[in-house]
């Protein structure tokens, strides 16, 4: 399933739209953008990187500012550094609060319970993963119906049961309600508010924001395209998507198509048994015609890495003579750097092998079965 | 005898006059699945190569007597689709369509368990059910099974479902059910709904089970293998080398508990008794060695 993973800028303002409370704060590209927008918001303001990863705090991603040249110096060190690989080309600027205590919220799908799951706890923050593991009960957990409300009262009774008292009760019940809203509304798989924060007496605040939209959904929705941030791909898989394969990239030397997510990722594991290793997952889904073939193997010769390539087709609605023919056409059409190691079985595997017979080569090899393919594949590539 | 379908089932495909629904939908009438009516709004009257068309599932089962429900609708309409056809009161909904948003899925699921407790929904985004030589209903090429059992088959994955009926039929062993459960989030069947019909029937003496990794249903299925069933089940599951899938913030990382990884769910299947391949290809060679002992 594909998602759109939102950076914490686009999260919060699809959590604002649902009236949910956040940090007063704006994006920059530049310094010259930061600064206006510190100068706009009010000293002291932070600076945060805008990648769609964790743990930009720790790699220097986060920093106070008190003044225009803090502020200036702050966001010409975060803009255009690296994190965890990616590029920081954004940066979030916002009022900086001090937070009295930092609770934690979510709510996702729990899909063994086939029920929405809201979790809360008194004890948020970057280590709620330990929490979770060394003290569970300090996670309160909840199940909502899809076809059931999540109201006031229920919210009250989630904040009650996770501890929290006071005068910080009534208008964190009111937050939950509105994340709600928001999940539901946007069409997300997670919101994730960590550190909710409690900041003065009874202001309560989504500090941070992780939000993943359902992009299964998208068709229902403005602007999400703004949010996709394909330039943060690596490029062999925006190359992928571009052509509307399902891609992920790995780092071995075997060069692996099938079709069905569950054969690619059995092919993945033979090619592991025999020695080798995969350069990426791609799959070319159901019924894939000569077309999409011909584009996988272009964006699998594309990665300098691949030494072999292995296409692995059982056929259903996939036809193994549009399968050979699409690998035929690769074959006068784009300049294969490395050999094709062919299994075909399935619908149509006699057309699709015939055809595949007739172009054989030592670049063009085909194998009677997985095993026997995966052997030949990883040969060729050591 | 067979799970799910067999030769009386009477099947209304939602979606007939689209080119998937058209396509399929005849591939499994011609392989002799009663395919006796066909749904699409403002289309009633109409007929695909005389299977009458109706404008709802209602009208369909009334005047046919459909059972059955095999759903092509396109994504955003699919969800619907899947409650009206509970709400006309079948037993079986077969949802092939894939890409239905996950909280409308979520929706209809809940929808039909609530309300309509005497629907099973199979899928969505699965390849459907094929009890070979009586019924085929989905997307499952007819040609690679094989009739007259001993071998019921259950999987999450469409592709390696065919490649578990190619190796079983190659081996000259014969299949009484095989269940495409799909990968869906919101999965309306199982693998413990597949493998408790398949102990109580009669005419399969073995179960292939092929799972994923991703969640815990096949741990859960391996509890249900140790504690619930006699009958050997031979499994396979993919992803042992997989890349970790995408990180759900910390929600799933607290969930999951770390879990989810195709090693744990093998081992947990192994320790249920389960026979594990770690090549799908040896499927049929391991089922024939279980068969024989």
């Amino acid at each position: 399933m594909r998602a759109v993973d939102l950076l914490e800028h686009a999260g919060k303002r699809v959590l604002a739209a649902h009236a949910v409370p956040v940090p007063v704060g704006h994006l920059a590209v530049d310094v010259d953008q930061a600064v206006a927008a510190g100068e706009a918001i009010g000293f002291p303001v932070v600076v945060k990187a805008q990648v769609p990863v964790g743990g930009r705090g720790k790699a220097g991603g986060i920093k106070l500012a008190h003044d225009a040249s803090e502020l200036a110096a702050a966001a010409g060190a975060i803009l255009g550094m690296s994190i965890k690989g990616h590029l920081v080309r954004r940066v979030w600027v916002e009022e900086a609060l001090t937070a009295s205590r930092e609770c934690y919220f979510s709510f996702t799908f729990d899909r063994a319970a086939k029920l929405h799951l809201g979790m809360l706890s008194a004890r948020g923050g970057i280590d709620i993963e330990e929490v979770a593991a060394e003290a569970p009960e300090a996670i309160h957990r909840f199940h909502v119906n899809p076809l059931d409300d999540f109201g006031e009262a229920d919210a009250l009774r989630a904040v009650q049961a996770a501890g929290i008292t006071g005068d910080t009760v009534e208008p964190m019940a009111a937050l939950l309600v509105k994340v709600y809203d928001a999940y539901t509304a946007e069409d997300a798989e997670l919101v994730e508010i960590n550190p909710l924060a409690v900041v003065g007496a009874g202001r309560v605040l989504a500090m941070d924001a992780k939000v993943i939209l359902d992009d299964n959904a998208a068709y229902r929705h403005q602007g999400w395209d703004e949010w996709r941030h394909l330039e943060d791909l690596d490029p062999r898989e925006r190359a992928a998507r571009e052509k509307g394969l399902t891609y992920v990239g790995l780092d071995g030397s075997v060069g692996i198509i099938g079709n069905g997510a569950g054969l690619v990722m059995s092919t993945l594991d033979v090619v592991s048994q025999v020695g080798g290793r995969a350069a990426n997952f791609l799959d070319v889904g159901g019924g894939a015609s000569a077309d999409v073939i011909t584009a996988a193997l272009e964006v699998v010769n594309a990665d300098p890495a691949v030494r072999a390539i292995l296409v692995n087709i059982f056929g259903g609605i996939t036809r193994g003579e549009e399968v050979a023919n699409g690998i035929v056409e690769a074959l006068s059409r784009v300049d294969l750097r490395s050999p094709i190691v062919v299994r075909l079985d399935g619908t149509n595997a006699e057309e699709g092998r015939a055809i595949l017979a007739a172009h054989e080569s030592d670049r063009l090899v085909s194998r009677p079965t997985m095993l026997d393919a995966a052997r030949t594949a990883v040969e060729l590539a050591s | 005898m067979s799970i799910l379908v067999d030769r009386s089932t009477r099947v209304v495909v939602q979606g007939l006059t689209g080119s998937q629904g058209r396509f399929h939908g005849l591939r499994n009438r011609a392989y002799g699945t009663q395919v006796v009516a066909g749904v699409t709004p403002g289309k009633g009257g109409a007929d695909v190569e005389g299977i009458p068309v109706f404008d709802t599932v209602k009208e369909a089962v009334a005047t046919t007597g459909a059972n059955a429900s095999l759903l092509f609708v396109p994504a955003r309409g699919a969800a619907a689709a899947v409650i009206e056809a509970g709400e006309a009161g079948v037993d079986l909904v077969v949802c092939i369509t894939e890409g239905i948003p996950l909280h409308d899925e979520a929706r209809a699921f809940h929808h039909l368990a609530r309300y309509c407790p005497g629907t099973r929904l199979l899928g969505p985004n699965c390849p459907g059910v094929i009890s070979p030589g009586r019924a085929n209903l989905g997307i499952t090429p007819g040609e690679i099974a094989l009739p007259g059992g001993p071998v019921g088959i259950v999987s999450r994955s469409g592709t390696l479902t065919y490649q578990a009926l190619h190796e079983l039929s190659r081996k000259g062993i014969g299949q009484t059910t095989c269940v495409g459960i799909g990968g869906d989030p919101v999965p309306g069947t199982g693998f413990i709904d597949c493998l408790r019909l398949f102990q109580a029937d009669p005419e399969t003496r073995a179960v292939i089970m092929i799972g994923e990794i991703g969640g815990a249903d096949e741990e859960a299925a391996a509890a249900f293998i140790a504690e619930e069933m006699d009958k050997p089940v031979v499994a396979y599951v993919a992803g042992v080398t997989a890349p970790p899938g995408r990180r759900m913030g910390h929600a799933g990382a607290i969930v999951s508990g770390g879990k989810g990884g195709a090693a744990a769910k093998i081992e947990a299947l192994e320790a249920a008794g389960a026979h594990v391949v770690l090549d799908p290809t040896e499927l049929g060679a391991r089922m024939a060695s279980v068969l024989r002992a």
